[in-house]
């Protein structure tokens, strides 16, 4: 009780009108190792008010970014009656993955403005496209790049993926495919409050492989050679074995 | 069964994958080919990027070949100095093919030089077999009696060398040549090459038939070790998980396949085989003309 009356007095000490925002999740680190099928994350925390009280109506948005990466994105076109790549445009900042939860439409918790600012969901992510395209063209390839991200899994939008109790605590649940990229995810979350962002707070999950599956990716990139006489072995000695051993039966 | 593939960078149904492998081991047992390209194709098909799903059928044909050119050994099946001439020139074509690799995916049409490269090949030889083989079961044509025994071309060649297990006293530039062209498509498509190479033994160079299948499966044998070692060095899409699965299913399918091979009418596997072949070649071109699934397609920078 004495605690949390210190707590609240530091707060009001503090001198801060705004509201603080206290996330967590459920792991910083995800391990990718043999069966590793994806996994679900846990966002939460809670959004103290500076006067404790609660029912001021807060709204929270969750953003989860993977490592970015530069990509060549190519159209294929119908030439001749073969599709082929035809038109290409370069990207210089992707992210590998990216999903957004939020407690309510997008739309209805802020404008677009502040959306895109924020990145919002998967129409406002600054892709960073170059080279001198017109924007028609560019709008085309970036809304392409990002529903073939969609359909692999990697990036999606939960409109209502966040849930808020009493006001103070939320939480929300943000899955990852199998297929993600290794290295380090930034998760932002903010605190909106009659359309104005009243509070933001960062965090970071680590995704590496681990054990084998590390080992086996370090020496395919580093020991190129090896690697390959491993593999030649391998296939070698179970191709003659399963020989060997059907001669027996 | 979920297995995570390090390279590929993905999770797959393993068991999926092991019965994929025993249905190419079973055809490779039957018919005396590495079952390449029915791999590669199914694996791209069931979402392994193409890079890894050609590099890793290649190391995977390497085991199903093994077992073969150990049994044609044993029964002196193999003209080991015609394979080795061929071995060479496959070692070559490897690298002329990944240079073409790099080249095609620089300016963005490897896929679509691989579909064509699909369609042409498979396309032509499963209408060769498949006519061949109606011809044999109809008893329309003597098998033996109009076959040549080589191409006019391979005779021109200069500097004769005399290959006892073929029977044959031409150039080694002849086998050389037909190396180098299936080294170069074993890179790009991932494929062994037992299907053209094959053919092209009989009908362009006439060697005995029955050293044909035995020194294919020799010179396939080598050119995808040579084909999986190139991939390490330059794409690094070799992916040994996937392998392993892959080899679980063909070298035991491989055993079934050959036993099955013994009891079966050749002229009817053949016909099989043919219908199987036209079946993708057909797949892969209506891939071709049709609007594509993904008109978009990622390439990292």
């Amino acid at each position: 009780m004495r605690a949390l009356f210190l707590l609240i007095a530091a707060l009001f000490l503090m001198g801060q009108r705004d509201a603080v925002l206290v996330p967590e999740i459920s792991q910083h680190e995800v391990k990718v190792r043999q069966g590793f099928t994806g996994t679900e994350l846990l966002l939460f925390g809670a959004i103290l008010d500076p006067g404790g009280g609660a029912g001021q109506g807060y709204d929270i948005v969750v953003v989860l970014k993977g490592p970015s990466e530069p990509i060549r994105l190519r159209e294929k076109e119908r030439f001749a009656g073969v599709w082929v790549n035809a038109e290409s445009s370069d990207f210089r900042s992707v992210p590998s993955y990216f999903a957004v939860a939020s407690s309510r439409p997008i739309d209805e918790i802020v404008d677009q403005k502040t959306a895109a600012i924020y990145e919002f969901g998967t129409r406002y992510i600054q892709l960073s496209p170059s080279g001198s395209f017109n924007p028609e063209d560019q709008m085309r390839f970036a809304l392409g790049l990002v529903d073939l991200k969609r359909r692999q899994g990697l990036y999606k939008e939960d409109m209502a993926g966040v849930s808020i109790t009493e006001d103070v605590l939320y939480q929300a649940r943000i899955s990852m495919p199998s297929n993600v990229t290794t290295g380090t995810y930034v998760a932002e979350t903010f605190a909106i409050s009659q359309g104005r962002v009243i509070a933001s707070a960062q965090s970071e999950v680590e995704v590496r492989k681990v054990g084998l599956e590390l080992f086996v990716e370090d020496s395919a990139n580093n020991h190129g050679l090896l690697y390959g006489l491993v593999a030649v072995i391998l296939s070698v000695s179970m191709g003659w074995g399963a020989g060997r051993l059907f001669a027996r039966l | 069964m979920d297995v995570y593939l390090p390279i590929a960078n993905l999770s797959v149904n393993g068991l999926w994958i092991v019965g994929l492998g025993a249905l190419t081991g079973v055809l490779s047992g039957l018919f005396g080919v590495g079952g390449g390209f029915l791999t590669t194709p199914l694996l791209i098909f069931y979402g392994i990027p193409p890079t890894v799903a050609a590099a890793s059928a290649s190391t995977q044909v390497t085991g199903a070949s093994v077992s073969g050119v150990l049994a044609h050994g044993r029964r002196k099946g193999v003209d080991y100095r015609m394979g080795l001439v061929m071995v060479g020139g496959g070692v070559i074509g490897a690298g002329f093919g990944a240079l073409l690799f790099n080249f095609f995916r620089a300016i963005g049409q490897i896929d679509v030089v691989i579909n064509a490269l699909y369609v042409l090949l498979l396309g032509s030889i499963g209408l060769l077999m498949a006519k061949e083989s109606v011809q044999v079961i109809r008893g329309t044509t003597g098998t033996q009696a109009k076959r040549r025994r080589h191409h006019p071309l391979v005779a021109n060649l200069p500097w004769r060398w005399r290959f006892y297990g073929s029977g044959l006293y031409i150039s080694p530039l002849a086998p050389a040549l037909v190396g180098v062209v299936v080294g170069i498509l074993t890179m790009l498509m991932g494929v062994g090459g037992g299907f053209i190479l094959v053919p092209a033994m009989l009908y362009i160079l006439g060697m005995s038939a029955n050293v044909v299948v035995g020194t294919s499966l020799f010179n396939i044998l080598f050119v995808t070790i040579a084909t999986t070692v190139m991939h390490s060095l330059t794409t690094r899409a070799v992916d040994i998980v996937l392998v392993a699965l892959l080899l679980i299913g063909s070298v035991s399918g491989a055993q079934f396949g050959s036993k099955i091979a013994v009891t079966a009418k050749p002229e009817v596997l053949r016909l099989v085989l043919a219908a199987i072949v036209l079946l993708i070649a057909f797949r892969m071109l209506l891939g071709l003309f049709y609007e594509p699934d993904e008109i978009y397609t990622v390439y990292p920078l």
